[in-house]
């Protein structure tokens, strides 16, 4: 029920310029098309979830829009501007920024270490004066406060993605790409998860989404983009794509009868 | 960082580890007179800590080290041969030739692993077979090596050394406790969410290989100065990346004092027992090898942190 009420606030931010636009976007491995023209866009505030079967690629498209790969062919605009093919690093520091579906602590770093890094290169003015505040106040919210001067490798597997969130929330970012960051975690853990990225759409944060628990898509997202062997065949809110002859294919096959 | 700990932190290192350092290594030749096997050692600590500021906080392993001490080396000589200047300057010009091979060099840095470590070799290997060709006699003086006896000064060379291990030292602290020390180890952690961090990782990683460069070029021009006569092979012997490699790793990299006493244990031992009997020193130290990569591979400084002893 609370997704209907999201989904009614879904029509406020449409007013809003789109902060990253995504259009015809292609990338190749070889003969292999991960991409085929895929497009969408995203508004500050909004949260968009990005679904599809494995290998349609969900992940590759984040890893574009932030720098790991570069495009073979469309455009990624971010605040008006092009920005496909610059290296992550200047992608960070315009305010992109993502975490990893297996998470990459700096496994040799405390948690606090791993949050100062990206504080202090990751920030677009560089790090604020209170900079050591925020990061106990960033490391409270996330639950990782008492752990503070441990090791990132010591930290279970569910503290590391928030780890790698809370390495990505460091630099202050603009638009956020989480690479699911359900998977393995618990229904109690899930649901903190699912109100932590409510609240930082709530604070103006851009959210791509990359989920498989559709429970968790409900929760969080305010809007859904189905991707089908790298193109875009849906866009628009769970209940819709539910009903949609060509996701359903996409999810289930295709009957058996023609 | 924003804390005011770090800039006292800084002192109490530079206190508790430099100024030991300096004081030994400035009052020992009073009273031991074998002063060339302190200089010595001093190559090898200095030499240590540029291991470790590539290796330790980057993860490049170099096994071609040696080609930066040796082109400071020769730097120095050629200055001093050819410009006729004196040793102060001729140890920036051997400085910088280490430091135009480590730019020479920085595509290398693409390759990751083994991959770095043999092509970094070549690199030196390569490189000492040009300074020896007979055909550079005109400015290299070849294979017939080169004799800088106008400039011998066994005093005020010693003396250069120790600011020299100092620097090396100083650098070494600096990443220890600098911001673009963590970032150093992000990037030796995971380039990619280093990247993420906002971090240059082209950028960074050039710049520890270019200060690691910087080390070996000076302590490199340095032993030119002190030794004044000396051969090709003396100057890119591979022993030199060897010793101070596996020196730094049985110490501990990514710390200060872990190089420190790596080369304090393992070259004293050298010494101790490596030029008498030499059989049972390459015995030792084999097993100490095989010991340090199967049980201990983070060296000894890892053994003390397991005791929770802090290292810095």
């Amino acid at each position: 029920m609370s997704s209907e009420t999201q989904l009614g606030l879904d029509h406020s931010p449409s007013t809003l310029q789109p902060l990253l636009t995504v259009t015809g976007l292609v990338k190749k491995f070889g003969s292999f098309h991960a991409l085929d023209g895929a497009g969408f866009n995203v508004k500050p505030g909004e949260v968009l979830g990005l679904i599809g079967p494995n290998g349609s690629g969900k992940t590759t498209c984040i890893n574009v829009i932030t720098g790991l790969y570069r495009p073979d062919q469309g455009t990624v605009l971010y605040q008006g501007k092009p920005i496909g093919g610059l290296p992550s690093h200047r992608l960070a520091r315009l305010g992109i920024n993502r975490t990893f579906q297996v998470p990459k602590p700096f496994m040799s770093l405390t948690v606090r270490e791993n949050v100062e890094v990206a504080q202090s290169y990751g920030q677009a003015g560089g790090s604020a004066d209170d900079g050591l505040k925020d990061i106990k106040i960033l490391l409270e919210h996330l639950e990782l406060d008492r752990d503070m001067n441990r090791l990132a490798a010591e930290l279970t597997s569910a503290q590391q993605k928030m780890l790698d969130l809370a390495r990505a929330l460091a630099t202050r970012p603009k638009l956020l790409c989480v690479d699911e960051l359900g998977a393995g975690l618990n229904p109690s853990e899930l649901s903190r998860v699912a109100e932590r990225l409510r609240g930082l759409a709530k604070s103006g944060i851009a959210l791509l989404v990359v989920e498989h628990l559709m429970d968790f898509v409900d929760q969080v997202t305010d809007r859904l983009v189905v991707l089908s062997a790298g193109k875009d065949i849906f866009s628009g809110p769970l209940a819709l794509a539910a009903r949609d002859p060509q996701v359903i294919e996409v999810f289930l096959g295709a009957s058996d009868e023609h | 960082m924003p804390e005011h700990s770090p800039t006292a932190k800084w002192l109490r290192h530079v206190l508790l580890i430099i100024v030991p350092v300096v004081l030994v290594a400035a009052l020992l030749p009073h009273v031991y007179s074998n002063r060339l096997l302190l200089f010595n050692f001093i190559v090898f600590l200095t030499l240590a800590q540029g291991v470790n500021i590539i290796y330790g906080f980057t993860g490049y392993l170099p096994f071609g080290y040696v080609g930066f001490f040796g082109a400071g080396a020769y730097g120095f000589a050629i200055s001093v041969m050819h410009l006729h200047w004196s040793p102060f300057p001729s140890l920036v010009v051997g400085a910088l030739t280490a430091v135009a091979i480590g730019a020479v060099l920085i595509p290398l840095l693409r390759l990751s692993g083994p991959y770095f470590a043999i092509a970094n070799l070549a690199a030196a290997l390569g490189l000492a077979q040009i300074v020896a060709n007979p055909a550079l006699q005109g400015i290299t003086k070849g294979p017939y090596g080169v004799s800088l006896n106008g400039i011998y000064q066994p005093g005020l060379s010693y003396g250069t050394s120790i600011v020299i291990l100092v620097f090396a030292l100083a650098c070494a602290l600096y990443l220890r406790h600098s911001r673009f020390g963590l970032a150093l180890q992000a990037v030796k952690n995971d380039p990619i969410s280093a990247a993420m961090a906002g971090i240059s990782v082209v950028k960074a990683r050039t710049m520890a290989w270019l200060l690691s460069a910087l080390i070996a070029g000076l302590i490199g021009a340095n032993f030119a100065w002190y030794v004044s006569v000396f051969y090709p092979e003396n100057v890119f012997s591979p022993d030199f990346s060897i010793f101070a490699i596996v020196f730094a790793l049985f110490g501990g990299v990514a710390t200060v004092t872990g190089p420190i006493l790596g080369v304090l244990l393992l070259y004293g031992l050298y010494n101790f027992i490596g030029i008498s009997s030499p059989q049972y020193f390459q015995l030792i130290y084999g097993l100490l090898i095989m010991v340090l990569v199967l049980f201990l591979p983070s060296g000894i400084g890892s053994l003390l942190r397991r005791w929770g002893i802090h290292v810095v």
